[in-house]
């Protein structure tokens, strides 16, 4: 009975449609169905058999990948709820929290932020150990640190929106250096030089913490900045130069192994 | 046991945790039998009872079950952990290459496998683990929320989010402009020349250490003692007005540290000379000025001349020898700059507080 049900669930024009290889039984449909699955497509058919070893790659990579999507799902869940607003933003952190169904969301986002640090941070340290970033392989690792640049703004432009003590008094400590940024922070090494007859173009209504927080202090305009950034900005460059690594990883020779 | 306690939050003061840091750091690429099962085993035994037992100290207790700090003590046991694999992995394909064996990657290089179902079953594999881990986590542990943002009242200690604070604790050494903008700046430029400066060919897709000793030291160095030593002692051991308390110490807000700090134009000028200060910036500075300079350019040039610098400047030819002889001494900076803190109570190389120029 259950046999025949699915066999004809299998065997209809729907599900054909959809699946085209189905469960692959031999080299050529395993080959198949790599090529016919948008997802699966990022990988090659074959792969090393030492690449494969966890104890090689750590799995670090794919995992950073995979914390990514997390922080994305989980991220459009908290934006259903999320206001960024001086006068909203804390009590929706409290809502979430308290009123939400599913009301771990929040805590999903934010350990799989930390994780998601941690984890790229492991990335780097197998590609650098296992000299991945030799030739020809150095423009990937270049894409690499920039991706690692960006989970932590990432993590950093998050780290505002929910409007409490530790909040804002942790971008207030951060976005301090921007102060002393040379030349262009108001307190930076050679601010004084940009100057036309006396007035001075970098002051700190100017300089590069007011570009970075959107104002002499923390307040609403940095929060709808950090907030843009966080949820549109940065996922979409990092989204973009992920797509580039991926690519280069097959293009530059799969996984790295001796050659 | 209180003696015992004292002793280690004596040891845990930067100057002394750093030394020992540093000692520990030469030591672990001098015995090859640390990388091994059995000194792994010792190294996770010695690290969780240690952890085990301060766990028993209330300080202890509450600065490392912050909900925040929790997975800044996973990253350290997890970073050390692999740490000892890449070693491992590393001194075992060492031992084969020296018995004229291929690497233990080179033995399977060749052997293809299918993505399907080889790789596709791991990757989901691991996702699944993934995802439980997660959800246990964020069950158990509840995301921090503090008491809604007040510009008007500051706490103390203001931190900055975990990973940048080792930046934060270079500001005990350096001003802003360094310590937030220079220095980070330039661990990135440094990170994206790597692979241009790193010619040896060797050690290229499997662990070795023996035929890359000094790029490994070197990230090992930077990333190890500098990047995450300085995080630990920035999230566990800085407390009210960025003092250092020990691990065991209470964090006393009415701590007080003597400010004895002086620059080097008054070690140089007023207490060498007997002299006043000079008005101009341009003699007042100029040792510092010369000290500095000679360190990023004339040391250099010295060290290309003989020995293993010469060997670098041979293989790496003139513009990566000089560029990535540059982005070491500039990492150098920071623990030679905190050993003169710790020493003479240097509190600046070049101090031109009129353009804000202060190393």
């Amino acid at each position: 009975m259950l046999k025949k049900l699915q066999s004809g669930i299998v065997k209809s024009q729907v599900w054909k449609s959809i699946f085209r290889v189905g469960i692959p039984t031999d080299n050529r449909k395993r080959a198949m169905a790599m090529l016919g699955n948008v997802a699966l497509h990022l990988h090659p058919i074959k792969v090393k058999k030492s690449g494969l070893r966890m104890s090689y790659t750590w799995c670090m990579g794919g995992t950073s990948f995979f914390l990514f999507l997390v922080e994305t799902i989980t991220g459009l869940l908290l934006m259903f709820y999320y206001r960024p607003t001086v006068e909203y933003a804390f009590f929706d952190m409290v809502d979430l929290r308290e009123v939400a169904a599913f009301g771990i969301m929040r805590e999903l986002h934010r350990w799989g932020a930390h994780a998601m640090v941690i984890t790229v941070w492991l990335h780097m340290f197998r590609v650098f150990m296992t000299g991945s970033y030799k030739p020809p392989r150095e423009f990937n690792w270049n894409v690499g640190v920039v991706l690692l640049v960006l989970t932590l703004l990432l993590s950093f432009t998050g780290y505002l929106l929910p409007w409490d003590q530790l909040a804002i008094w942790a971008i207030t400590v951060g976005s301090n250096m921007a102060r002393a940024t040379p030349l262009l922070g108001a307190e930076g090494p050679g601010a004084a030089l940009l100057s036309i007859g006396g007035t001075k173009l970098i002051h700190v209504g100017s300089d590069a913490r007011f570009a970075l927080i959107a104002g002499r202090t923390i307040g609403g305009g940095t929060l709808i900045r950090f907030y843009v950034l966080h949820c549109v900005g940065i996922p979409l460059v990092a989204a973009w130069l992920m797509a580039v690594h991926f690519w280069r990883v097959r293009r530059d020779g799969g996984i790295s192994g001796p050659m | 046991m209180d003696a015992l306690k004292g002793f280690i939050n004596f040891l845990a003061y930067p100057q002394w945790s750093f030394t020992l840091s540093l000692v520990g750091f030469a030591a672990i690429f001098w015995s090859k039998r640390l990388w091994s099962k059995t000194g792994g085993w010792l190294m996770l035994m010695a690290g969780t009872l240690f952890f085990g037992l301060s766990l028993l100290d209330p300080n202890f207790r509450k600065i490392v079950s912050k909900a925040d700090n929790v997975p800044i003590v996973m990253m350290v046991f997890i970073l050390g952990f692999f740490v000892w694999l890449s070693m491992n992995k590393a001194i075992n394909n060492d031992r084969r290459l020296d018995s004229g064996e291929p690497t233990f990657e080179k033995s399977e290089v060749e052997d293809k496998v299918f993505t399907w179902p080889d790789l596709v079953f791991s990757e989901f594999i691991c996702m699944v683990v993934l995802t439980v881990v997660l959800v246990v986590w964020s069950i158990a542990l509840q995301a921090p929320l503090e008491e809604p943002a007040n510009t008007s009242v500051a706490p103390n200690p203001s931190k900055a989010p975990w990973y940048f604070l080792g930046l934060q604790e270079m500001l005990v050494y350096f001003d802003p402009w360094m310590a937030g903008v220079v220095l980070p700046g330039l661990i990135v430029v440094g990170l994206m020349a790597l692979p241009y400066l790193d010619t040896n060919p060797k050690g290229n897709g499997y662990y070795t250490f023996k035929e890359r000793k000094a790029e490994i030291l070197a990230f090992m160095f930077g990333f190890l003692v500098l990047w995450t030593e300085l995080i630990v002692i920035g999230t566990f051991l800085r407390g009210p007005n960025w003092n250092f308390f020990g691990p065991y110490e209470f964090w006393d807000f009415n701590k007080i540290e003597p400010l004895v700090n002086v620059d080097l134009s008054e070690l140089i000028w007023i207490k060498l000379f007997g002299y006043g200060l000079p008005g101009h910036w341009l003699p007042r500075e100029i040792f510092g000025i010369l000290l500095l300079g000679g360190y990023f350019f004339a040391l250099p040039v010295l060290i290309a001349k003989r020995g293993i610098g010469k060997s670098w400047y041979e293989k790496m030819g003139p513009a990566r020898y000089y560029i990535g002889i540059s982005l070491m001494l500039t990492m150098m900076l920071l623990p030679l700059k905190m050993y003169c803190r710790w020493m003479f109570n240097l509190k600046y190389f070049v101090h031109i507080q009129e353009f804000f120029f202060n190393i």
